[in-house]
């Protein structure tokens, strides 16, 4: 049972992580939309910033708050100077432009940072372990999740009760709109996209201690991020909340148990190798399901026109 | 009649002297060529980008310290180096491997630091009869059904180190066993290597993604829920900084011992840090081996590159010893490929172990340690060699290889 319990714990804490990236993701498609392939690009950067900031300050907080900061700077110099022109573009033209961006990104980091790759260690009062109800946990994956919760809980308070929220949720539903009312929708958009860049960087920076920060690692989570925000809906941040800690704990848990159960039939070796590949085709099945008998998502942004 | 025989002689002349031109051609190419043999061509194949580059490079540091020792010369022909990335990818290094050979006609290839990409270009290298010098690589496909006259090993085959600390698990009483190991070629035999010695009972095994998987919480609450008296694993370059760093997250540390092979060397001790001291494994080659060619290894690294080196830098030094004992013997000619492969089985070449012999799949047979991380008197961490634990050992394969000699 504590067995479970731990597997549960670990599947939301991976859900979590791929909601702090998937959040940014789907605000930029479903407001602006724009099909963002260099979140993974951003996700990367972030890690790479905390994990210079936090060895050049020797401190790890400190590291992640201006890590923080710089994404932020990053997203909105990326939209000042990029993203703004493919606004007016269809969708293949956004595919290309943000593909392109993310080859100069990967480049750029073997340049800044070199082939090999950085780590990020832990302060010590998160590398210890804490008892959750006689289940003994890493501190630091509880400090994820917690993390993945409290942004959970600014995203909701932000876009259902302030000013901005109100104005992303008319953006979703309608552009036009919005900008025929006299909104500045510029800086609408400017704004969700530093924090949607934001966002991404977070989920690098909390990824980079438990994971390597190396070239590439944004490219393998954002196809998971991209089957979280279809499967909960373009534009909708509770389905993405929900979305992703589905697809975290079916990708933990079936990795964990599925092990287990081919062992009765194969041999350790070969049940190794067909659990993980078995999870990966539950997931995407899922997605292709609620493709064909929601394809909206399941908690689709409410007034958006597909 | 006349005007024949003058027509006759004029296409003779244009004839003779067309010959005359494409012997004298052929004959620059020919010396050209043989002015080519003049330079022994190594291609080096290994991982130079991603995660793992620090391995690559340690071991290309090896191979390089052995050239500065022979004077970048072997019998008299200066080296020249060819080095290729595989990007830890088989499929590249394959390509690598074929562009070596056809395109820069290497005489030896060598590097090969994983046993999937090593497997998969080896046959190349065996087709076009150069040789290959695996540097780190030892699948035990390689030591039994699929070796080749063309093949040495410079390092070890994969089973035999897990072997001996499964032997060092027996005399430490050890009763239960889980082992985490990657899913791959060289992370199956460790495992299997493993439970060949090891006598008492193996509660778990699991094999994580390789090299995908860096995030290890779900096999680490097996191990919690399953309590073993020890843990084996296997995970060489980056991946096992995050095991050791996840190990004492997950509050593992200091309620079970970890075992391990290739995971805590020199190239790792720089992540892992503190979190590895006292722990054991084993090796084929510590940094305080007592015999003069290691000492001088060991020393003219760390002047040069200001950090201790690896097991995979010392079977890299070897490797370029044991090729220079081949060109040296056919006195630079190295069309004489029988002659080169008779002089490294003799195997007689310094060498960082000491002791070296091969076995009759050109494996080597040799000794193997029981080693600790310590603190060296500078504060530096390091291995240190506790006991040994078999000497002279040979593989297991011999017996599916049918090569004699």
């Amino acid at each position: 049972m504590r067995l479970f319990v731990e597997q549960c714990l670990n599947g939301i804490q991976f859900g979590l992580l791929l909601f702090l990236l998937a959040a940014g993701l789907t605000l930029v498609f479903g407001i602006m939309d724009l099909v963002n392939l260099a979140h993974g690009s951003l996700y990367m950067v972030g890690a790479y910033f905390a994990a210079t900031f936090a060895r050049r300050f020797d401190s790890f907080v400190l590291g992640l708050l201006l890590a923080l900061v710089a994404a932020l700077l990053l997203g909105i110099v990326l939209e000042l100077l990029v993203v703004r022109r493919l606004y007016p573009r269809d969708h293949l033209d956004h595919v290309l432009a943000t593909f392109g961006l993310i080859l100069f990104f990967n480049e750029g980091a073997r340049l800044v940072w070199g082939v090999a790759g950085l780590t990020l260690p832990l302060p010590p009062f998160l590398s210890s372990v804490v008892d959750l109800f006689g289940v003994p946990y890493p501190a630091y994956r509880l400090a994820i999740i917690t993390v993945g919760l409290l942004v959970a809980v600014f995203l909701y308070v932000l876009v259902q009760h302030t000013r901005v929220g109100m104005l992303i949720r008319a953006g979703a539903a309608n552009r036009e709109m919005v900008g025929a009312l006299g909104v500045n929708i510029k800086l609408l958009y400017t704004i969700i996209f530093g924090v949607g860049a934001c966002l991404a960087g977070l989920a690098g920076i909390m990824a980079a201690p438990i994971l390597t920060v190396q070239v590439g690692m944004g490219e393998s989570i954002l196809i998971l991020a991209f089957v979280v925000i279809v499967i909960g809906g373009i534009g909708s941040v509770r389905g993405a909340f929900i979305a992703a800690l589905i697809v975290g704990v079916i990708d933990t848990v079936g990795r964990a148990y599925l092990a287990d159960g081919l062992r009765l039939i194969l041999n350790a070796a070969a049940a190794s190798t067909a659990a993980p590949a078995l999870s990966s085709m539950l997931i995407y099945l899922m997605m292709a399901a609620v493709l064909v008998v929601r394809p909206e998502g399941l908690f689709p942004a409410p007034g958006v026109r597909r | 009649m006349e005007d024949r025989r003058k027509y006759l002689k004029h296409t003779a002349a244009v004839i003779g002297t067309r010959a005359a031109a494409v012997l004298l051609a052929a004959a620059a190419v020919f010396s050209t060529s043989a002015m080519a043999q003049q330079k022994v061509r190594i291609g080096f194949v290994n991982t130079f980008s991603g995660p793992n580059a620090s391995i690559g490079i340690d071991e290309r540091d090896g191979f390089e310290i052995a050239l500065d020792h022979l004077g970048r010369k072997m019998g008299g022909l200066e080296v020249e180096m060819f080095y290729e990335d595989d990007q830890q990818k088989p499929e590249v290094g394959k390509q690598g491997t074929e562009k070596l050979i056809q395109s820069q006609k290497v005489n030896f290839l060598t590097g090969y630091n994983w046993s999937n990409v090593l497997l998969a270009s080896l046959k190349p290298a065996v087709d076009s009869q150069t040789f290959l010098i695996s540097g780190n690589a030892g699948p035990s496909q390689i030591a039994g059904e699929l070796c080749s006259p063309y093949f040495f090993s410079a390092s070890w085959q994969n089973d035999q180190t897990p072997m001996a600390l499964g032997e060092v698990l027996n005399r430490k009483a050890v009763k239960s066993l889980y082992i985490v190991s990657p899913n791959y070629a060289a992370g199956k035999d460790m495992a299997e290597g493993v439970k060949r010695t090891f006598k008492g009972q193996v509660v778990g095994e699991e094999y994580t993604r390789w090299p995908g998987q860096l995030d290890f919480s779900a096999e680490l609450s097996k191990v919690r829920a399953a309590k073993p008296e020890a843990v084996f694993v296997f995970y060489p370059g980056a991946a096992g900084a995050q095991f050791f760093q996840q190990y004492n997250q997950a509050g593992l540390k200091g309620q079970i011992p970890l075992y391990s092979v290739y995971t805590t060397d020199a190239t790792t001790l720089g992540q892992i840090k503190e979190l590895a001291l006292g722990t054991l494994s084993t090796q084929s080659w510590v940094q305080d081996l007592d015999n003069p060619v290691s000492k001088r290894f060991v020393s003219d690294f760390r002047k040069k590159h200001k950090r201790y080196p690896s097991y995979y830098s010392a079977q890299h030094y070897d490797a370029a010893m044991l090729i220079n004992s081949a060109v040296v013997a056919v006195k630079g000619d190295l069309s004489k490929k029988d002659a080169m492969r008779d002089a490294m089985r003799k195997a007689d070449f310094p060498n960082t172990r000491g002791t070296f012999k091969f076995n009759s799949n050109h494996f080597p047979v040799q000794n193997f340690y029981l080693q600790e991380v310590v603190k060296d008197t500078e504060g530096n961490l390091t291995m240190k060699t506790v006991e040994t634990v078999f000497t002279g050992h040979k593989d297991l394969f011999s017996g599916k290889c049918s090569m004699t000699w």
